[in-house]
């Protein structure tokens, strides 16, 4: 039995939708930051489901460039964070709240 | 499979700014921070000779990697535009740098890898090469943003861009992976081939790519992390990057929507109009109330987002070439605008509040008749670049028919007025508070010569700089 390819776009889309809202209600930094992860594996999903219907090599070629990518935003990400936490000993982002106009 | 051939020196301004930026990074490891002011020379060289290399290779439409990159006259003009904001951001950054104690060699090499990644989107005729382009730009700005890491202001600017910033990258890439599903392929061509039979995926890929590209660009309703992040970020970042950033998010609208997209421009165009309308009214109507000098020029970059946004909107060459253009007089007065803001400071702070130029012209004649320049061409005033620019995009957005977007820009333009001449007036008035120094240096005192002989010389002898972004009207067509 072969799962039809609507399926994996639906749980792509959800995943997607689970991080959004993981991104929009949650406060510590580093959920925050873990959600985001979720999206881009979420379309990293898409690329391989279209790319396999599709018989193109090129959506699993993307999933390469998603991969490299999302790991120099951790590398960025997980440095700002760490710097923020030194001085405030809190990842929490209501508590990072000095810019206001 | 034959690997497809690859002609590098098409890409050797590319080349030149990677190979610096390497060289900057490497090179910094060896020296100790305040021995690093050579690297500033370096990657000024750097710069400067893709600049050269840039002009050089021509406007002659030649594509590599087999067809995701295309060199042309839009890459040219842009990339042009891209190396030119570059220098004069080494220019301003140049002294603020080495009060600050800024890892100079870090700081530089950012700068180059930033700008490779305008240069790469102004090229990219393929979603992933744009894509790579994107994140080529946006990391190094995270980290230019937090640089001032002890700063909490610093850290929050730069923790507040990459968050919101990854989020909407995430944005962008579902919508090349939904545009690939729809076409079956990631080159901006297929787009164009598809345009007849569009289906509800290939809508929502294109929406998401624009949420992307909107939010680059600071456009509304993407807009409200800007005010934040450029308070926040130290100076010279704030100023690079509102320039910067703009360059690669507008090059990349070109090729989709002028380029890819031309024949369904019935469909996007209105949505682009409205989110034009909207941004020009809320970046200046919130832009009228602010006292930091920072925050208010980050409004104005939302406002002028606005502005060059109707250049896309019009969907026509001439439309183009004005965003181009418009890009080009951005550049000039609003690095401009922060080089003056840079070079004042209180007790080793920035005095980023509009009160603080109180009295400047006085004490500083140059100085203040400079801002007074910038200010007066982002107010958009006859004789300044500023002008010319607003004229390009709503004479083209008026040759569509699209009145209302041109009556909108200029009424906004007038409010607009309001805030930029409050800043010049306040030069003009009173005496200047006592702990307000002034650190010039050789190197912001020559960008701010060069940014204001660009404000000027484009807005009285605009011929050759008219006729070099009209260029980009040829690929377009």
């Amino acid at each position: 039995m072969t799962v039809p390819i609507g399926a994996y776009l639906a749980l792509g889309a959800l995943l997607f939708v689970l991080g959004i809202a993981g991104v929009l209600l949650r406060r510590s930094a580093l959920i925050v930051f873990m959600s985001i992860e979720l999206m881009l594996n979420a379309v990293n999903l898409t690329f391989v489901a279209f790319a396999r219907q599709l018989g193109r090599l090129e959506g699993q070629v993307a999933v390469f460039f998603v991969l490299v990518v999302a790991a120099v935003e951790v590398v960025v990400g997980l440095a700002i964070i760490i710097a923020i936490f030194r001085t405030r000993a809190t990842v929490d982002l209501d508590d990072v709240d000095l810019l206001r106009g | 499979m034959t690997l497809p051939l690859v002609d590098l020196r098409q890409l050797l301004p590319e080349l030149i700014v990677t190979g610096t930026a390497i060289v900057v990074l490497a090179w910094a490891l060896f020296l100790p921070v305040p021995r690093q002011q050579p690297l500033r020379w370096l990657a000024a060289g750097g710069v400067g000779a893709a600049l050269i290399a840039t002009v050089m290779l021509g406007t002659q439409s030649t594509s590599a990697f087999a067809g995701m990159y295309a060199r042309d006259a839009l890459t040219q003009v842009l990339q042009a535009t891209a190396l030119v904001a570059a220098l004069l951001a080494l220019g301003l950054s140049g002294d603020y740098v080495s009060r600050t104690r800024f890892d100079g060699g870090e700081f530089y090499g950012l700068v180059l890898f930033a700008a490779l990644g305008a240069m790469l989107m102004a090229a990219s005729t393929d979603l992933l090469m744009l894509f790579v382009g994107f994140e080529t730009l946006s990391i190094p700005l995270y980290v230019l943003a937090a640089f001032a890491r002890s700063d909490q202001r610093s850290q929050e600017a730069g923790l507040k861009y990459f968050l919101l910033g990854a989020f909407s990258t995430a944005f962008f890439l579902y919508g090349i992976a939904l545009l690939f599903g729809a076409t079956g392929s990631t080159a901006l061509g297929s787009l164009a081939a598809r345009v007849g039979a569009p289906t509800t995926i290939f809508h929502a890929g294109i929406a998401l790519l624009t949420v992307g590209l909107a939010f680059k660009a600071a456009v509304v309703p993407f807009h409200f992390w800007v005010p934040d992040v450029y308070e926040g970020a130290p100076l010279p970042v704030t100023a690079y990057m509102s320039v910067i950033a703009k360059i690669g998010a507008f090059a990349a609208m070109l090729r989709v929507f002028v380029g890819a997209l031309a024949l369904q421009a019935a469909q996007w165009a209105p949505l682009l109009a409205a989110a034009s309308v909207l941004t020009m009214v809320l970046g200046n109507l919130a832009a009228l109330r602010q006292t930091s000098i920072k925050r208010l020029l980050a409004y104005s970059s939302i406002a002028h987002a606005g502005y060059i946004l109707t250049g896309v909107v019009a969907g026509t060459p001439a439309g183009a070439s004005a965003v181009a253009f418009y890009l080009v007089a951005y550049t000039f007065m609003t690095l401009g605008a922060f080089g003056v803001v840079l070079m004042l400071q209180r007790q080793g702070h920035e005095a980023d509040q509009i009160a603080d130029l109180t009295g400047l012209a006085w004490r500083s004649p140059a100085l203040g008749a400079a801002m007074t320049l910038f200010m007066v061409s982002l107010a958009g005033f006859p004789l300044t670049v500023g002008f010319l620019a607003k004229f390009y995009v709503f004479t083209a957005v008026l040759d569509r028919g699209q009145v209302g977007v041109a009556v909108i820009g200029l009424l906004t333009s007038v409010v607009s007025a309001y805030y930029y001449l409050r800043v010049a007036y306040t030069m003009f008035i009173g005496q200047p508070s006592a702990d307000i120094e002034y650190v010039g240096g050789r190197w912001v005192t020559a960008a701010l010569v060069v940014c204001a002989a660009g404000v000027l010389g484009g807005g009285l002898f605009p011929a050759r700089l008219t006729a070099f972004v009209q260029q980009v009207a040829q690929v377009l067509r």
